[in-house]
């Protein structure tokens, strides 16, 4: 039996988002007895709606509402309207993500002490640790089903693996493997197995690969405990004199104002949507915008170092078939300064389809330089670079001039690569063509970053108030009752995927807000 | 027309009759196309035809000419780069390609050519267009064939991509792992 409550009703927690972070933290309030009010911007779409073509897909499932951009990254002049490649749907993101689901490594937590201060970079430490984050990244691991974890077997390999493994081996290579991925490698919690169809970024139609949108969504809801309203815009978090939460305001799926009462407000709108709320939130008791008295809301973005390098073969490899991140190459994951950058990265292997192919090979580019790749397509094998990448306080979420169609400002979006973030890109660049040409490539394409997939950062966790926007649970260090429940809270990006981070970090915050709540302490 | 191959609009009446012969007879050279009676362009062995409304045929040819010069490929017929472009011909988008023909035309005739399709060379072709890269005409028509061409299901066998697969069950059963010259 679904939910339905009240607008005025002040004991439910209202969630903003449905994805990793707020998706996965309905569910474990609800499942614990809490009350809980989901607002999801976008619509909702299951396997059956998902579609197997590239375009249509984006159609279908991506934020395309306005945002704007501005700084030196190349994405900022090719896709100047769209920073980000994620979802608006119920589920969020976790219907496009790859699903690899790797843990940081221990020294990650500890970037400042581990890297020492970093010119231009604004590195911190996070209030938590590895050893605080085992039991909940094991819980996490479960729950999305990680393949080598407990006793979930790896994936087969396919073409883009095989390649991809044989020349990082040729090279020295040794962590070379199908990847820690929240895909079935058989048939587990009520989700069958991968039938290696590729589309993994546009909806996974087996179900094989998790996603919040047919997996915690709809358990939260069978609670009875779970209503999550769809279609949803959350305009405003309003507070009272004493500076406590007490509702939001939303666009419904009909363009009407609503407000909503809560108890408690979790902002999971991903690392451009929350901070932006945040600031649009603003009042005469805080003016620069709530949980603001730091000054880092919309600071410290990060995006992870990326790019791409794809090689041209003498024979097909056909890339495309079969599980889009079918593995990755973990030795160069490892903090070593020596090669010339602080943190590290890992390389795995990524397709595109034909259509994304020519929109992200090299933007704008044109002529037979370019067409020549194109047409060896179907003999082209790819990697992704994911690296950590340095927080600096000039990278982030100020608001537009822009309006959306509710006449709220959008984000803009500012970014510049940090020097240790090029040398990197350049390392990894160098290493991925080595790949490549050990197995006999005929032509390399160190490709340039897409829109971003990984947003990191912009309402980071701090020990200090001083230091960040929220504490070590993911409340905000100014008002007891807001939290921030989705990847914005990281401090630092670390070398991994992002994904597994957020729900094991929302599992926990799920168990200290229905604890603090029956404590009465919020 | 049993020759003529319908892009996104039926081939009009008009044309209906015409033996292949009769319109090569009637038919203008403009570069590898051919301008045919009023208001239609067709390869020259009437492999296709594409009518045109508000634009002129000359406007088309060159623009599918201009097509074919940004993206090249070999294999690709050129009713698949009058697709890429047939959406020019658009009450709303003609004073852009008017100017856009003409200024491309223009930086032709500086180069010493007396117009842009009938440049003999893809290499003299590209200097042209790199005179005028920087418009909003060459920015704008690069950037719709993107994908005005590359999203064309049609092609997509042509470079051996295979498209949706969910239908047939994914790849397990159907080569996912199957390279075999590693």
């Amino acid at each position: 039996m679904v939910a339905k409550f009240d607008l005025n009703d002040d004991s439910v927690v209202v969630v903003i988002g449905t994805g990793a972070g707020g998706g996965v933290l309905s569910n474990e309030l609800a499942q614990q007895g809490v009350k809980v009010v989901a607002l999801e911007a976008g619509g909702r779409y299951l396997p059956e709606d998902y579609i197997n073509d590239e375009w249509d897909s984006f159609a279908q499932l991506a934020w395309t509402d306005a945002r704007t951009t501005s700084g030196s990254w190349r994405v900022a002049r090719d896709f100047a309207g769209l920073p980000a490649w994620i979802v608006k749907a119920v589920g969020g993101t976790t219907t496009h993500w790859a699903g690899a689901s790797i843990r940081f490594q221990d020294h990650e937590w500890k970037a400042l002490t581990t890297y020492g201060k970093v010119e231009g970079a604004n590195l911190l430490d996070w209030p938590i640790d590895a050893a605080e984050m085992a039991p909940w990244y094991e819980k996490a691991e479960t729950k999305l089903g990680v393949t080598r974890t407990g006793d979930r077997a790896g994936l087969p390999g396919n073409n883009n693996f095989k390649v991809f493994e044989k020349g990082a081996k040729a090279v020295g290579y040794s962590e070379v493997h199908t990847g820690r991925m929240a895909i079935n490698s058989r048939d587990y919690d009520d989700r069958m197995a991968c039938q290696q169809t590729g589309f993994c970024f546009q909806g996974c139609k087996w179900g094989a690969k998790w996603s919040a949108a047919y997996t915690d969504i709809p358990r939260g809801e069978a609670t009875g405990n779970l209503e999550v309203r769809e279609r949803s815009h959350v305009a405003r978090i309003l507070h009272n004199d004493q500076g406590k939460v007490t509702g939001v305001e939303y666009f419904d799926k009909d363009g009407n104002l609503q407000m909503q009462k809560a108890r408690i407000v979790c902002v999971a709108g991903n690392s451009f949507e929350s901070p932006r709320l945040l600031l649009n939130s603003a009042s005469s008791m805080f003016p620069n915008g709530l949980a603001n008295s730091s000054g880092m809301v919309g600071k410290n973005y990060m995006r992870h170092t990326t790019g791409s390098v794809y090689a041209i073969f003498d024979k097909p490899v056909r890339m495309w078939r079969g599980t889009t991140m079918a593995g990755i190459m973990q030795d160069e994951a490892r903090h070593d300064p020596s090669r010339g950058f602080v943190g590290g990265y890992e390389l795995e292997t990524l397709s595109l389809g034909l259509p994304f192919m020519a929109a992200f090979l090299n933007p704008g580019a044109w002529g037979r330089s370019f067409t020549t790749a194109l047409d060896s397509y179907e003999n082209m094998a790819g990697m992704w670079i994911v690296g950590e990448d340095m927080p600096q306080l000039t990278n982030g979420v100020t608001l537009s001039d822009t309006k959306d169609q509710f006449g709220l400002p959008v984000a803009n979006v500012n970014f510049d690569d940090h020097p240790n973030d090029i040398a990197m890109r350049n390392h990894a660049y160098q290493r991925g063509i080595a790949i490549y040409e050990a197995v006999g490539a005929t032509r390399t394409m160190p490709t340039t970053p897409y829109p971003s997939t990984h947003n990191l950062g912009t309402n980071r966790m701090s020990e200090k108030p001083e230091d960040g926007v929220v504490n070590k649970w993911g409340q905000s260090h100014d008002i007891a009752n807001l939290f921030v429940s989705d990847g914005s809270q990281f401090t630092t990006g670390a070398a991994e995927n992002p994904t597994l981070t957020i729900v094991a970090l929302a599992i926990r915050q799920a168990d200290h807000i229905a604890r603090e709540m029956s404590a009465g302490n919020i | 027309m049993k020759h003529s191959r319908e892009l996104k609009r039926p081939v009009s009446p008009q044309m209906a009759g015409l033996t292949r012969r009769a319109l090569l007879a009637r038919a203008v050279a403009a570069g590898s196309m051919a301008v045919i009676g009023t208001g239609f362009i067709a390869a020259p062995d009437a492999a296709w035809a594409v009518e045109v409304t508000v634009i002129t045929p000359e406007q088309m040819a060159t623009l599918v000419q201009m097509a074919r010069d940004i993206y090249p490929h070999d294999r690709l017929a050129d009713r698949f780069y009058a697709v890429a472009v047939k959406g020019y011909d658009d009450a709303a988008q003609q004073a852009l390609v008017a100017e856009g023909v003409a200024a491309l035309d223009a930086a032709a005739k500086a180069q010493g050519h007396a117009n842009y399709v009938s440049i003999g060379w893809e290499d003299d072709r590209v200097k042209v267009l790199q005179a005028i890269e920087s418009t909003p005409f060459f920015q704008t028509v690069r950037a719709g064939l993107v994908t005005g061409l590359y999203n064309q299901k049609e092609i997509w066998p042509l470079f051996g991509y295979e498209g949706e697969s969910f239908s047939q069950g994914g790849y397990i059963e159907r080569g996912f792992n199957d390279i075999d010259w590693l």
